[in-house]
Order: structure tokens, then C-alpha cells, then sequence
């Protein structure tokens, strides 16, 4: 039980690799507050599945983290429940694909919007949390897409590529504090956003032959937000993908 | 005005003599930092039980103050 009395923050908590982030950090022992955009009953059936089984307390709000204001209204509502935060997992994040010639300005926009100014939203109405607790711990969920780039998603890439820079840059500025921030980069995941890739010729280039398990990016993240000593780093959760 | 406020939470955690802190002092020559400022706010949030959100630069403690001032409004 590392996280016992700690509070985590979850954005896109509802599902996927989320969801499964939300539970491992409940089973290590933490109260979990998840952040969903649209699927309210599975954020809260996620919710009271980590009361019922490794009772912590956990709470759902829906909140667009695009948007600042509904952050900053959000925060304040944790800070009333929970007290205070100590882990933040930016993992909401949505994809609009397309070629550039062709693709539309809001189908951009959108994407930066909720990946990677969402994120700094998060870190921005958080970040008070951290320095008065003068610990704290930020993992940014951001991709391989973000490392090597593909075709048909110039606005994904470029959100998680700049996901990337955020975390390492508050990793600095926040460093004198005892605060860490790092990254994941997950390779193909098997969740609804990835939908059926049995067919993608991209899966035989994975060097471990097959796609991974949202658990296997949550243990990732609940190894970053336990390194004591590790800060800015990216890891790679992708079958050697990207390597 | 919060210049008493401020100055006492200066010379708190600089240790320095709470009248070695003037309005026009800047923060750099007390030996704060910016991020010691965000959280200098947040001390000062606790000792006058505002809530305050730091969202420009401030050079000066009596930048600190009117922006504190100006926020009460």
C-alpha cells in the first residue's frame, strides 16, 4: 500500500488506459478522483468498483479539460472532497485523424485542445496543491505517436510530441519543490479509442509481436508516480515499438 | 494594504529583519525567487484568508500589494 493517503487525479478515468491507471493506483492504496468528458456511467461504475474492492474513497466528475474554467471549477470541487492532491495522470486525450491536406482547422485544434492544453490546465489548477505540499508527482499520458510521428495523425503527434516538452519543462520548474513530473509513451494499446487493429501491418513491426494491455501502461504509471528519484524521463510502454 | 503581511511573510522565510523589507524592495534582492513568489501568495492566501490568483508578474513587494488590492477590488 505505497499510496496510502495519497490523492490521485485521473483525467479520462472512464475507460481504457485510464480506467485501468485509476485502479492500479486505488490497489497500491490511493483515494482516486476521475475526470471523465462524456461517459458518466462508466466513470462511475469505475468509481464505486474501487470502493467496493480496495476500499478507497473515489469520485467521478465530468469536466472538459479543454476548457480552464471547468478545470479550475473541477479542482476546487476535488480540493473540497479530497483535501488536497498529490498525483496527477494526464491521460484524457482524443484523436481526430487525418491526412494534413485535408484535415480540418477544428479537427487540429480540438486535439490540441483536450491532449496538451488540457494537460497544462490540469498542472496549472494543481500545481498550488503541490508546492504547498511541497511533493507531488505529475505523469503525463502521451505516446509513441508524439516520438516517431504517423501518417493520418499530424494533430495527435504534434499534441503528444508537445506533451513531451510540458513534462520536462515543469519538471524543471518545479524540481526545487521535491515535485516530479514524467511521461508515458504507450505503443499500440488495446482499448475502444484503438478499436480493431488486427488487420494494421503496424502490429508486425511491434518487436514484441503484439499489442499491450492497458494494465501494462497503468503499472508504468504507478512505477513513475513511486521513482522517488525520477523526473522528465519518458517511458516507452510499447513492445520495443519505438526503439 | 497587505504591505505588513507580505513583509512579515518575507522576513519569515528569508530570515531577515522584517524592516529590511521597503515597498520598492524587488523580490530578486531578498532572495526570492519566482516560484518562492507563488508560493509567498500562498502563505499570504493563509495569513489574510483571501484567495488570490497569481496570474502576472511581480517585481516589487509593493507590486505584490497592489495586485493583491487590486483583486479585492
Amino acid at each position: 500500500m505505497k499510496l496510502k493517503g495519497k490523492v490521485a487525479v485521473v483525467t479520462g478515468g472512464s475507460r481504457g488506459i485510464g480506467r485501468a491507471t485509476a485502479e492500479k493506483l486505488a490497489s497500491l492504496g490511493a483515494d482516486v478522483a476521475i475526470l471523465y468528458a462524456g461517459n458518466g456511467a462508466a466513470a462511475e461504475e469505475a468509481c464505486s468498483v474501487l470502493r467496493a474492492q480496495y476500499g478507497v474513497k473515489a469520485e467521478a466528475y465530468c469536466c472538459d479539460v479543454a476548457s480552464a474554467a471547468a478545470v479550475r471549477e473541477t479542482v476546487a470541487k476535488i480540493r473540497d472532497a479530497f483535501g488536497t492532491v498529490h498525483i496527477l495522470v494526464n491521460n484524457a486525450g482524443i484523436t481526430r485523424d487525418g491526412l494534413a491536406a485535408v484535415m480540418k482547422e477544428e479537427d487540429f485544434d480540438r486535439v490540441i485542445a483536450v491532449n496538451l492544453k488540457g494537460a497544462f490546465n490540469m498542472i496549472r489548477h494543481t500545481a498550488g496543491f503541490f508546492i504547498r505540499n511541497r511533493e507531488g508527482c505529475i505523469i503525463n499520458v502521451t505516446s509513441v505517436a508524439g516520438l516517431m510521428g504517423n501518417a493520418g495523425q499530424c494533430n495527435y503527434a504534434a499534441s503528444k510530441a508537445g506533451l513531451i516538452g510540458l513534462t520536462k519543462s515543469i519538471a524543471k520548474e518545479l524540481a526545487p519543490r521535491g515535485i516530479r513530473c514524467n511521461a508515458v509513451a504507450p505503443g499500440f494499446i488495446a482499448t475502444d479509442m484503438t478499436g480493431d487493429q488486427a488487420e494494421n501491418p503496424l502490429l508486425q513491426m511491434i518487436p514484441l509481436g503484439k499489442m499491450g494491455d492497458p494494465a501494462d501502461v497503468a503499472d508504468a504509471v504507478a512505477y513513475l508516480a513511486t521513482a522517488g528519484y525520477v523526473t522528465g524521463e519518458v517511458l516507452r510502454v510499447d513492445g520495443g515499438i519505438a526503439m | 494594504m497587505y504591505f505588513d503581511a507580505i513583509a512579515k511573510i518575507v522576513a519569515e522565510r528569508t530570515g531577515c529583519d522584517v524592516s529590511a523589507v521597503k515597498p520598492e524592495s524587488k523580490f530578486s534582492e531578498l532572495g526570492i525567487d519566482s516560484l518562492d513568489t507563488v508560493e509567498l501568495l500562498m502563505s499570504l492566501e493563509d495569513e489574510i484568508g483571501i484567495e488570490i490568483e497569481l496570474d502576472q508578474k511581480v517585481e516589487t513587494v509593493d507590486d505584490l500589494d497592489k495586485f493583491i488590492q487590486s483583486k479585492q477590488g
